[in-house]
């Protein structure tokens, strides 16, 4: 049976769970861009029009394999704190949610696929797997794309691939990002350099919730940025080669830490756990702060008793939408920050007592 | 008890540190504390984003577009996508199309813009089977060609024929279909 309220209110989202290389990499998401052929982009469409994408994605979304497991959820009849959960959980963008009325998401159960629906494009078909598992998300949403083309005429030309709102998403439509903690790279100040050589390569930087966001606790999106003249896996296959290297220098940069900064690192790692277990006011800037550096200790074997997993949830559950949606009302910054710090205690005492 | 800072506010926020031994406490209001940066308590290195975005590279790509579309001598007419009614000075300033004509209509302005953007304008990807229509086909096409000359070098003539009835199925597709596409 599925439980419409859950997705609100409970923290399971698979790609939270232990996936390859989970040391550094958190998740692997692919998105690609549809649109329907006869219809205006959602920037120009009407009512009407978008009314009409709408209700041709859902119906098109009944066809889904397991089309079960799927549910399709109106952002204009959910309320504000709904969106900021769903933006929080990555299942919508924030530019999604800005303007609610006319847009849609379809999500799977496990919250591993999102389709959001009029966002910039009609159709924003979403994967996102734990850890390193890029491979993976693309076989999934390629049969997903499928499955919705056997419904749904997308606009489509010979040269330029799949036609988007923005020609920067054209051809493939895709975007591959991996979500990584980089903490000892940013510790040693090596950050900038190796995110200004990816650039270089054709890579994009952003931080935790998309284009424009800060860096929040040592977080960062890596993804392609060519879409066109490329196949699907061969756009893969380059990003994967680049993230090898980040990987490689991040676990270089965690040894060097604690060879040249040993005392200080595992001071650096206890304070944190410290204060994570006894504040009772933690605002979340500081919860993400603190959960960094408890993160870098657990994979660095200096606080064996924390789970990865535990801490990835915390990256929701911390998070100021969600705090209140479980709390059922808006609250003033002050109360979300004890209410934080007391859902911080239990994650983290009650687990591991 | 008011907060020391704007002493207008009550305090709700009560700050303590200690840094290098010298501990100071202030009991601040949520905005001035927010000002002084107090509630992040980020320390270390900072880091600073660099803007490296593909945002900024298309905006600046944007700015460098001719102000008309084609001669310049149609300035006081604006080419405008019959679909939609978007203009191509709506493009520039947005950065958006408006619909899939939209590539149609401003093919000769967007093309060089792709070209610097994408690194090329030659889609290698998926194909749709609905509207790649003769696309999809001649993909298929290479496709069964290809496995038709390795049936053929390892001898599996059966297995050859069936494939150069497909191909051949498929090319009378391609001809019928060819325009209607």
């Amino acid at each position: 049976m599925f439980d419409a309220e859950a997705v609100f209110t409970q923290v399971r989202s698979a790609w939270l769970g232990p996936g390859p290389n989970s040391d550094i990499v958190v998740s692997s998401r692919i998105r690609l861009a549809r649109n329907l052929v006869d219809l205006p982009f959602p920037s120009a469409a009407g009512k009407d029009a978008l009314a009409e994408v709408l209700s041709r994605v859902r119906r098109a979304s009944e066809h889904l394999p397991e089309a079960r497991r799927y549910q399709f959820l109106e952002l204009g009849r959910l309320s504000p704190l709904d969106r900021q959960v769903l933006i929080e959980k990555h299942l919508i963008s924030p530019e999604h949610a800005r303007e609610p009325e006319g847009r849609g998401v379809v999500l799977r159960d496990d919250e591993t696929v999102s389709i959001m629906v009029n966002e910039e494009d009609h159709i924003r078909l979403q994967v996102l797997l734990p850890g390193l598992d890029l491979n993976a998300a693309w076989q999934l949403a390629n049969r997903l794309d499928d499955s919705l083309e056997q419904q749904l005429d997308f606009a489509f030309d010979e040269k330029l691939g799949f036609l988007t709102a923005c020609p920067t998403n054209l051809g493939s439509g895709l975007r591959a990002s991996i979500m990584l903690h980089l903490p000892a790279l940013v510790l040693l100040n090596q950050a900038g350099q190796v995110f200004t050589t990816l650039s270089q390569l054709g890579v994009v930087v952003r931080g935790l919730y998309g284009e424009g966001t800060q860096a929040l606790g040592n977080f960062f999106q890596i993804s392609n940025q060519l879409t066109l003249s490329q196949s699907e896996e061969d756009l893969i296959s380059n990003l994967l080669a680049l993230v090898g290297q980040v990987l490689e220098q991040e676990r270089a940069a965690r040894s060097r830490l604690y060879q040249e900064f040993g005392n200080r690192l595992v001071d650096m790692v206890w304070r944190a756990y410290g204060t994570l277990t006894s504040a009772r006011i933690l605002s979340g800037n500081e919860a993400m702060k603190l959960l960094s550096d408890v993160r870098l200790g657990v994979t660095l074997n200096l606080l064996p008793h924390v789970d990865l997993g535990t801490l990835n949830r915390l990256l929701v559950l911390t998070r100021p939408g969600f705090i209140q949606r479980v709390a059922g009302q808006q609250l003033p910054p002050a109360e979300r920050d004890v209410r934080r710090a007391a859902i911080v205690r239990e994650e983290l005492l009650g687990k591991n007592k | 008890m008011l907060c020391e800072n704007c002493k207008k506010r009550p305090a709700t926020v009560y700050v303590r540190r200690s840094i290098n031994g010298v501990t100071t406490e202030a009991h601040l209001c949520e905005e001035c504390a927010r000002e002084r940066g107090e509630l992040n308590f980020l320390t270390g290195p900072s880091f600073t984003f660099p803007d490296l975005s593909l945002g900024s590279l298309f905006s600046s790509l944007l700015d460098h577009l001719p102000v008309a579309p084609g001669g310049s001598l149609l300035t006081g007419t604006t080419l405008r996508c019959p679909e939609c009614g978007l203009t191509y000075g709506d493009f520039r300033e947005r950065g958006r199309l408006g619909c899939a004509r939209c590539y149609t209509t401003f093919r000769e302005q967007l093309e060089p813009l792709i070209r610097r953007l994408q690194g090329g304008l030659r889609h290698a990807g998926k194909v749709p089977r609905r509207s790649g229509g003769a696309l999809r086909v001649k993909h298929d096409l290479e496709t069964l060609r290809r496995r038709l000359k390795e049936a053929v070098s390892r001898e599996a003539f059966e297995e050859a024929a069936r494939l150069r009835d497909e191909i051949r199925a498929l090319e009378q597709k391609l001809k019928g279909g060819e325009g209607g596409v």
